[in-house]
């Protein structure tokens, strides 16, 4: 054996044992993750007494729990609202959205920048804070005790989809843009022929965002609806799921599971839209 | 960039009264594009904003009109005991979660970076939750950290330890509500292993030829370059810890039992007051008491705050894009 084999030796056994350190926190980390899910389900499939225990496996599977929870409380009812709710209010976005972050992104005019920022203070502004005058507002229009005041701002303004939409606009090169324009494409058509096409992805990441922050909502709901039972939305319903109904911890963790869903089965078919989404919120300035 | 510049030279060299109707022509465009959303912003930002700063000085419950009270409601928030509550548990969680979530999301997204195998799948692992809705994702950890229980006290079992009430126990409660935030924080941890995975190879292997070994290539070259991405996940924590709100009312509301966050606001803050935050105050203020004035004077406070936090990622954002340019 030569001294440079020697050398090597230790360090390929290093670089073995770096990799098994690095993949078992990976793997604990995936598990630590999901756990708390896996528990859930197992919860949700035990019996009433058994939901109770400390048992972590359940001793018979009741997939009838699933069931059961649309008899305990108006779930579909629950389910159109948030549909309604979340829906509408994406459509809307993306009618007014657009057009916005397209000015924003690929053409020049003044005062551009102070409106950029105003969009960036508009996404980052608690909404308890304008929510005073809005409800007043909203109270007198008789519009309180519906969804309406949560769905038609969307149609005008959303400060998160216009600030997102512009930075995947930002992206599309400004030559294509350019070149519509010498072809005689006024700014509309270039928008709708080179921009909206090119764009896709981003518009389908933004629309997603938005299905689930309204969906996911519960502030906004408990705001406006929270005396008005048959107005909830699932979020809504959830939170006050196990006290309102007396249910047990079985059914209430069945319901749970089940307004998660959504967001799984959509993240199964969109995984790249979500992750180019996401790190273009954040890296992008 | 360039682009544009020559596009604006050929404009130039056009005859005037055709530039300046093409001028005008832009100027229509942009005001047709910008029109839904300025009237947006007028409607639902620039309004409430005044508004909210107007009723702050005044007295009024939705039903009579607003009688004007001067700096009555800020005074009030001195001897508000439940006002300096609020304050202490929003701060707590300020400083807590932003500490908590950028140190967790960038120890997360370091180990994913450095798989060589798994890497999509731990990542979509590590994400999901953050999916959840806020009340579905605090019920889930109320399920892990149930008394006695629990799954989370079968595991201390095994150490001989005891659990306590967790979110029951007002020592408990707050740090439960932070793990739940920690749990849906999959999405800084996408932003900064993109970060991560941004940073050239070559500083890398220049570290390495200088003898540098893992963890100090990960302190010397990758900790300065994903730098300003730290910076966002601190400012958008702070944001989020400013107005942590559905987390704390379901936790409270759970944890009493009486899960009634609809009709009652005793549940609220529970127990003892120690997950009530500013928001939840401002929002039982105004919506359970309908002391508007009040409500309307505390998100004032909470306004001139965020406004501060967001300024500051303003000013951030600016100059790292000023230095792209460069």
């Amino acid at each position: 054996m030569t001294a440079a084999a020697a050398v090597v030796r230790p360090v390929r056994w290093r670089k073995g044992l770096d990799w098994v350190a690095v993949h078992s926190l990976g793997l604990a980390l995936g598990l630590m993750f999901t756990l708390p899910v896996v528990f859930v389900f197992l919860t949700a499939v035990m019996s009433d007494d058994q939901a109770f225990t400390k048992d972590l496996w359940p001793r018979e599977w009741h997939w009838g729990n699933f069931v059961e929870v649309f008899d305990q409380a108006p779930l579909l009812k629950y389910l159109g609202n948030s549909l309604l709710y979340s829906s509408l209010a994406t459509a809307g976005m993306l009618v007014s959205s657009i057009p916005a972050a397209y000015a924003l992104a690929k053409l020049r005019w003044r005062g551009r920048d102070v409106v950029f920022l105003l969009v960036v203070g508009a996404m980052m502004l608690p909404p308890q804070v304008v929510a005073v005058p809005l409800y007043d507002t909203w109270s007198s229009l008789g519009l309180t005790g519906t969804l309406w005041p949560l769905i038609a701002p969307y149609f005008l303004f959303d400060a998160f989809s216009i600030f997102l939409l512009r930075q995947f606009i930002l992206t599309i090169p400004q030559s294509y843009v350019d070149a519509a324009r010498v072809d005689g494409c006024g700014e509309f058509q270039a928008l709708l022929r080179i921009v909206v096409p090119m764009a896709r992805p981003g518009i389908a990441a933004t629309a997603l965002f938005c299905f689930l922050y309204t969906w996911n909502d519960y502030f906004g709901p408990l705001l406006y609806t929270s005396e008005k039972p048959d107005q909830w939305t699932l979020s809504l319903a959830l939170s006050t799921f196990k006290g309102m109904h007396h249910v047990q911890w079985n059914l209430a963790m069945a319901v749970t599971l089940l307004i998660m869903l959504p967001a799984i089965v959509l993240f199964a078919f969109a995984q790249r839209s979500f992750v180019r989404g996401i790190t273009f919120t954040g890296v992008k300035g | 960039m360039t682009a544009t510049l020559e596009r604006v030279d050929v404009a130039r060299t056009a005859p005037a009264k055709g530039r300046s109707r093409a001028r005008a022509r832009h100027r229509l465009t942009v005001l047709a594009l910008m029109a839904p959303a300025t009237l947006g912003f007028a409607l639902f930002f620039g309004y409430p904003l005044v508004a909210t700063i107007g009723f702050s000085f005044t007295k009024y419950d939705l039903i009579n009109a607003p009688e004007w009270v001067g700096w009555e409601n800020y005074a009030y928030m001195f001897s508000d005991k439940l006002f300096r509550t609020a304050v202490y548990n929003t701060l707590w969680f300020v400083v807590v979660l932003t500490a908590a979530r950028v140190v967790f999301a960038l120890g997360v997204a370091s180990v994913i970076a450095r798989l060589k195998s798994g890497v999509g799948l731990v990542r979509t692992l590590c994400y999901l939750p953050s999916l959840a809705p806020p009340v579905a994702a605090t019920l889930v950890f109320f399920l892990v950290m149930r008394p006695n229980e629990g799954p989370l006290d079968a595991f201390l079992g095994w150490f001989g330890v005891d659990g306590p009430l967790w979110f029951a126990d007002p020592v408990w409660a707050k740090p439960g509500i932070a793990a739940v935030v920690l749990w849906v924080s999959g999405d800084l941890m996408i932003i900064i292993l993109a970060a991560i995975l941004d940073v050239p190879q070559e500083q890398y292997e220049a570290a390495e030829l200088d003898g540098a070994g893992p963890v100090r290539r990960w302190w010397h070259v990758t900790l300065p370059t994903i730098s300003p991405v730290l910076v966002f996940g601190v400012v958008n924590s702070i944001i989020l810890a400013l107005q942590l709100f559905t987390q704390a009312v379901v936790a409270g509301s759970a944890a009493s039992g009486s899960a009634d966050v609809t009709g009652s606001t005793k549940v609220l803050g529970f127990p003892e007051n120690s997950t009530l935050t500013f928001p939840m105050w401002l929002y039982t203020q105004g919506f359970r008491y309908f002391d508007m004035g009040y409500a309307a004077a505390m998100a004032t406070v909470l306004f001139v705050i965020s406004f501060a936090a967001t300024a500051l990622l303003v000013q951030r954002m600016r100059r790292a894009s000023h230095q792209e340019e460069r």
